[in-house]
């Protein structure tokens, strides 16, 4: 996928002059807030269960190469294959390898992050392979050639008029009168295209929530149920999961999963949890003939060890986006590239480069909220700031920022200097803005003038009134 | 316990000395009538943000030598900011992780910093104020103040004591206003974006003063309220706590009325 991260303050302006998106960012923003709050409220141990899942995650963090490699084994045990993937290239190679070796020409796709950031479809297509996304929002999004502005509501930016637009225009002979007034006609509309494709597919893709060491099972969440019939109907499965989906023990992976929808969807679960155990058994009903599990890296083991790790605790919830007041006023597709909100403004800079997607950290107040929500107590604004620091240390920071910062450090530093330059601030501001009290506009301050006035100063400094009524106490 | 005349250091906090000293004296006043004994060390700039939170640890930490400095020796450091206490009391000792001698002294100086109005509250436990005020008013809590001091019931209790004030709560309480520092100046566009949000609820509530605990988050509501000419005005919760709100027009007003 393009990186367009570093037009992100283009992409901002341009998301907030877009009526249409402000419309649908305002509506998904209050739904998502509200059913969380809601949830969170109806399970008293809400707060213990994140301590004990971030334990988990630390824990199989510091051990990954041990799960990673009991969890192989068991996926092995079980028939299924796995493939060791370092790069985004790797990924891609392994499955059109598997894809070509099955025949494939149209393999269906369960919602998958980790796909869009690989660039599977792409790739596939150049290689004569249709792939179907069959999730509801990707489907749409497919259509319409479009990225996904969230991670798991795809269709985020999207207002019901644009759903009926882009059904009439793809799924030609549909009746005029034909109504879409509600999200089930919706879902009938696409049900209905997709339910042939389903059964076309020759190879089913999914992504995997979670990776259970002990087991060598793979486990996903729908609310749709297209997953299921993404993995179990096709002749193969495939599973694409980067390396910190790994989790010990089953146990383990419910107390994810408790935190998991409550926190993405304000569901207590998922309507379909799936466990998918290596290929069909003997006896088994139904089920691919081959499984495979395509473990990539692509610079996540990079991350350990250092002080980004935490961020690879993220179980990609979006709790943190959908309560992000940056990401609620400009959407997920500003952000440029497959992640967006907090933990893409983490995550993006690890993976593509700070050099290219520098802003996103930076374009935080870090008003903290995505931190107090987040079920793995991932301490977002914390690592958005250790990537101002890493551009600060390689000088990646605007000259106008670092000349600006390195003179008012030179005079802050300096108590008797920086009272006289407060003082002759105070009083020149004070004096302008007598009259009106504020001012509509001021030389280099268009960035604060812009949008908002600025509250004239009282005119003398705290310092100096001070002085005064020292002095005054004294005599 | 609380010694019984605490000996406190006011950390004024630069946007205060700068724009809205009656703040620092609301302060004071406050502190004094909680039985504090006010001090104000002249040797004091900047609790060290716009560098911190620009990756430039090094300037950070310079500053916070010099306030290492400036504010040993007091049983209590209080700050009229949730933003700048945060800084002293969370961020301040992260700066010194690495060095045997001074972090101690770092961790001494967060374990005695507290924001003004929990200060009041949680520490002192002052019960009346002297502020008088007749009117609806609403509350923005700053999100500094909010979630690393964990600053919401303190102010409102204190707001409770002055009989004829009517508190009429935001819709979104915990959403920020869109100051964020130096953010508002970096992204102009989305930060007032954020602001005529807040501004838009606090219109919404029907109140004709809103009040807060952060001066950056008042003069970017203020500055906002008057690019919309609303009649809404702002103040630091201080200077209505103190009774000191007759001293000094609103944020953002003229003097002349």
């Amino acid at each position: 996928m393009l990186v367009t991260s570093p037009a992100f303050k283009e992409n901002a302006s341009h998301a907030l002059a877009d009526a249409a998106l402000q419309k649908a960012l305002a509506r998904a923003r209050t739904h998502f807030q509200r059913r969380r709050a809601d949830a969170v409220a109806g399970l008293p141990e809400f707060e213990d269960l994140r301590a004990r899942a971030r334990e988990i995650k630390d824990h199989t963090l510091a051990h990954l190469d041990f799960y990673l490699e009991r969890y192989a084994e068991n996926v092995e045990r079980a028939g299924g294959f796995v493939h060791w993937c370092r790069t985004a290239e790797d990924a891609r190679a392994a499955i059109l390898e598997i894809c070509e070796r099955a025949g494939a020409r149209t393999v269906t796709k369960g919602k998958s992050m980790l796909t869009e950031e690989i660039g599977l479809n792409e790739h596939l297509e150049r290689h004569g392979i249709t792939p179907v996304e069959t999730d509801l929002g990707e489907y749409i999004l497919q259509l319409r050639d479009e990225p996904p502005s969230h991670i798991i509501a795809p269709a985020y930016h999207l207002n019901l008029d644009d759903w009926e637009k882009s059904f009439r225009e793809h799924h030609t002979g549909l009746p005029p009168e034909r109504a879409f007034h509600e999200r089930r006609d919706i879902l009938t509309e696409a049900r209905k295209v997709l339910r042939e494709r389903f059964l076309a597919a020759d190879v089913g893709i999914t992504g995997a929530n979670f990776l259970i060491a002990e087991t060598g099972s793979s486990v996903i969440v729908t609310n749709e149920g297209n997953g299921d019939l993404t993995q179990t109907l096709p002749h193969v499965h495939i599973a694409l999961a980067s390396i910190e989906k790994v989790v010990p023990t089953l146990e383990d992976a419910f107390c994810l999963l408790r935190l998991l929808a409550r926190s993405a969807t304000g569901q207590d679960f998922s309507v379909y949890t799936t466990f998918s155990t290596g290929p069909r058994r003997p006896g088994d009903l139904d089920g691919p003939q081959e499984y495979h599990v395509v473990l990539l890296d692509n610079g996540r083991s990079a991350m350990l060890g250092g002080e980004f790790q935490p961020m690879l605790r993220c179980i990609r919830c979006a709790a943190c986006m959908n309560h992000c007041p940056v990401y609620g006023a400009v959407g997920g597709h500003a952000y440029g590239w497959v992640y967006p909100g907090p933990m893409g403004a983490v995550l993006t800079p690890s993976l593509v480069g700070v050099d290219q997607a520098g802003h996103l950290p930076n374009a935080s107040t870090f008003c903290g909220r995505c931190e107090a929500v987040c079920p793995m107590q991932i301490p977002l604004p914390q690592m958005m700031r250790h990537w101002r620091e890493r551009e600060f240390e390689r000088h990646l920071t605007p000259a106008t920022v670092r000349t600006g910062l390195g003179l008012w450090a030179y005079v802050a530093r300096r108590p008797t200097l920086y009272r006289w330059a407060t003082r002759a601030a105070a009083a020149t501001l004070g004096w302008l803005g007598r009259k009106r009290g504020r001012f509509a506009s001021l030389p280099f301050a268009g960035g604060w003038t812009g949008g908002r006035d600025l509250p004239a100063p009282e005119g003398e400094t705290f310092f100096a009134r001070y002085a005064k009524t020292q002095r005054q106490g004294k005599a | 316990m609380p010694p019984s005349r605490p000996r406190v250091a006011l950390f004024v906090t630069c946007l205060v000395d700068l724009f809205r000293p009656t703040v620092g004296f609301a302060a004071i006043r406050l502190l004094e009538a909680a039985g504090c004994q006010v001090e104000v060390p002249r040797a004091q700039t900047c609790c060290g943000q716009p560098a911190y939170n620009s990756g430039d640890r090094e300037s950070a930490r310079e500053l916070a030598l010099g306030i290492l400095e400036s504010f040993a020796g007091y049983d209590y450091v209080v700050a009229p900011s949730g933003s700048c206490a945060g800084m002293l009391k969370v961020h301040l000792p992260t700066l010194f992780e690495q060095d045997p001698n001074l972090r101690p002294r770092a961790e001494a100086l967060a374990d005695r910093v507290y924001e003004l109005v929990s200060f009041l509250t949680d520490v002192m436990e002052l019960k009346t104020v002297p502020g008088r005020f007749q009117g609806t008013v609403t509350y923005h809590d700053s999100c500094s103040g909010l979630r690393e001091l964990n600053i919401k019931a303190q102010p409102r209790a204190l707001l409770a004591q002055i009989p004829g004030l009517t508190l009429q709560e935001l819709a979104e309480p915990e959403l920020c206003c869109g100051f964020g520092g130096t953010f508002c100046v970096k992204y102009p566009e989305i930060s007032t974006r954020m602001v005529a949000d807040k501004v838009k609820d606090i219109r919404e509530t029907g109140a004709s003063l809103v009040l807060a605990g952060d001066l950056g988050c008042l003069l970017n509501i203020a500055g906002r309220l008057k690019r919309e000419a609303s009649p809404v005005t702002a103040r630091h919760v201080a200077e209505v706590l103190a009774g000191m709100d007759g001293q000094v027009p609103p944020i953002g007003e003229s003097r002349g009325g």
